[in-house]
């Protein structure tokens, strides 16, 4: 067994370790952060991978978020079809609006998946009538349930988050060492020279985007799912910039620093938002610290010094 | 109201927005212009002058024309001296690679923001305008003896607000006047055409960068000292300016200054008529996708030049 493989099992038993280690408060936290890190997980094969940096991932959670919930609430659907309508949903809009997207690069990429995400937190404001806006709405607790599972309970909800980052990081992982991530690295760090080797680039571009939002659709579902509540604040601009700021944190293309970054961020907001109510603050001096003496990270700047096999 | 003074209302409303978004997208273009680099916390700058006037104005206590005339001067300075410490300390420190401007701009952003609801407060703040008498206004109709003037209930506008449009056109002409009259502005040109054989020719091309976006963040700053007796004070107000700045300074075409003020005219206008007649929520909708299809399809703006 290889040492990545090795390391990310590791790193699954322990977090399935610290449920029953950890109090009631932090493994409650550590669920959703588990289901925020899925989140990261796509937005950093788009932007740690592949070199996409899109300031619109939240249209994706919400696609998938709204995708599960409506369903759920007004098709009267069941979990288990309720997350295939997300997935759909979330691979649709990422389809669409990666075509529309990948025209662009740079600087237009990001403004062009801000307006996007932007188009799509106003769409969610203006149907009101069935998304209840800002407000949002809950789902109730009967219809949280797969296969008998209770996924309101403690225990539900976090080993229910254990297994989407599971299956997530163990994907990921296998995904980003196979020849088709390869590929995204070299797109990333090179465009014209994997063009001028025969590859695709714009096709790989756009499959590397759909994955990715497709992935972060699943995120916004298992998070109405798991936590009962579907508002338009996850479709708006901080829902967009919170994957980017975990995934800077932790290491952009690192397969554990979405991981890492949202460990760190969740508890800095949760600390700080017991302090002032201006939390955001610190979500804004960790951006500019970073990007001025920790461009890569918390794990890349590990994998640079001491541990060059971390994956 | 019928329809004829209902669109004509809106057309006055829609100047009053475009003058200020001219001001305020006019800052973001002459950033990226010279500078090349996207500042998204533009709006934040906008924010930060409307509290300043509020604390200027409500600290003079005096008359509400001196508080004003001194607000419009100091808070431009203020902010501009804030932007160009921020483009010191850290834009220069990254060497202004686009993307990770645009990552610490996000950070400045809620910084910016969120340092004002520790200091200033969740509360919306007013600041009174200068002077604000109604001027009824009359309207055509076709009446018994030929065409009449009338004067329809409801067709007015302020004193203030035809001032607001007269004071942005006169900070405008100034600042083309300072572009293409004088040697700072020949100075910025050049920066802008090539850096690196302005910095050959003995430029210091560095502070000319601190400069221009400390300019940049004083022309948001003025306009936003224009609008906070329209509007009031508040510590999010700068979300819908940065949003619009972004539409009018893409339509315009990057970096294009006559072509941004065509399109502040475009969008200022097009807003207030489509939001008299339409859900503004839907209108906006409407603005972000066009915005998106204009960078998708026609990347140097409906007015700019393609790159050679």
């Amino acid at each position: 067994m290889n040492r990545p493989l090795a390391l990310h099992l590791v790193v699954i038993a322990a977090l399935a370790a610290a449920f029953f280690v950890l109090p009631d408060y932090h493994s409650g936290n550590l669920a959703r952060i588990m289901v925020l890190a899925v989140y990261a997980m796509g937005y950093n094969l788009a932007f740690g991978y592949t070199g996409l940096l899109s300031l619109g991932h939240a249209l994706f959670f919400a696609a998938g978020m709204y995708g599960l919930a409506l369903s759920m609430q007004h098709l009267s659907l069941t979990a288990i079809p309720a997350l295939m309508v997300a997935l759909i949903a979330s691979a649709l809009v990422a389809g669409i609006t990666g075509a529309l997207a990948l025209r662009t690069r740079g600087v237009a990429f990001m403004i062009v998946t801000l307006m996007f995400a932007q188009a799509g937190y106003l769409t969610a404001l203006y149907f009101v009538q069935y998304t209840r806006g800002d407000e949002g709405f809950v789902l109730p607790q009967a219809v949280r349930q797969i296969a008998g599972v209770d996924l309101s309970s403690a225990m539900g909800r976090y080993f229910a988050a254990l297994i989407l980052f599971s299956v997530t990081l163990l994907i990921i992982g296998a995904l980003v060492r196979a020849p088709f991530g390869r590929t995204l690295i070299a797109i990333r760090e090179n465009e014209a020279r994997a063009t001028m080797l025969g590859y695709d680039v714009q096709r790989r571009k756009w499959l590397a985007l759909v994955a990715s939002g497709t992935i972060s659709g699943m995120a916004g579902a298992a998070y109405a799912l798991l936590f009962g509540y579907a508002g338009a604040s996850f479709a708006a601009v901080p829902y967009s910039i919170f994957p980017l700021l975990y995934v800077l944190l932790g290491g952009a293309g690192t397969t554990l620093g979405p991981l890492v970054g949202a460990v760190f961020m969740f508890y800095l907001i949760d600390l700080s938002s017991g302090v002032t109510d201006a939390y955001m603050l610190v979500a804004g001096v960790v951006l500019v610290l970073l990007t001025l003496f920790l461009p890569q990270g918390l794990l890349g700047t590990l994998r640079k010094r001491w541990v060059p096999w971390l994956p | 109201m019928d329809f004829g003074p209902h669109l004509m209302l809106a057309m006055l409303e829609g100047a009053v927005t475009a003058a200020i978004l001219a001001l305020t997208a006019m800052g973001l273009s002459v950033v990226f212009g010279v500078m090349r680099v996207v500042n998204v916390a533009h709006g934040e700058f906008y924010m930060l002058g409307a509290v300043i006037a509020w604390f200027v104005a409500s600290t003079l206590g005096t008359h509400p024309a001196v508080g004003f005339v001194a607000a419009l001067v100091i808070a431009p300075l203020l902010v501009g001296a804030l932007a160009a410490l921020i483009d010191i300390t850290v834009l220069q420190r990254i060497g202004y690679d686009p993307e990770r401007t645009i990552v610490a701009t996000i950070g400045l952003l809620y910084i910016l923001q969120q340092g004002t609801l520790m200091t200033f407060g969740p509360d919306a703040r007013p600041v009174a305008p200068p002077f604000n008498t109604r001027l009824a206004l009359p309207f055509v109709e076709w009446g018994e003896n030929g065409l009449a003037l009338y004067w329809p209930w409801g067709l007015s506008i302020t004193s203030y607000k035809l001032f607001v449009t007269a004071a942005a056109a006169v900070i405008l002409i100034a600042l083309w006047l300072f572009m293409t009259r004088t040697r700072a502005g020949l100075i910025m040109r050049a920066t802008q055409q090539d850096s690196a054989m302005a910095r050959a020719f003995g430029i210091p091309v560095a502070k000319v960068y601190a400069l221009v976006f400390g300019l940049g963040a004083a022309l948001a700053a003025m306009g936003a000292v224009l609008v906070v007796p329209i509007q009031q004070a508040h510590y999010l107000m700068g979300g819908d300016p940065l949003l619009l700045s972004f539409i009018v300074v893409i339509i315009g075409g990057l970096g294009s200054l006559p072509g941004t003020v065509i399109a502040a005219l475009l969008i200022g206008m097009s807003d207030g008529v489509i939001s008299v007649f339409f859900s503004p929520t839907l209108a906006k909708i409407l603005a972000t996708l066009a915005v998106a299809m204009v960078l998708v399809f026609r990347p140097q703006g409906l007015l700019g030049k393609k790159p050679q």
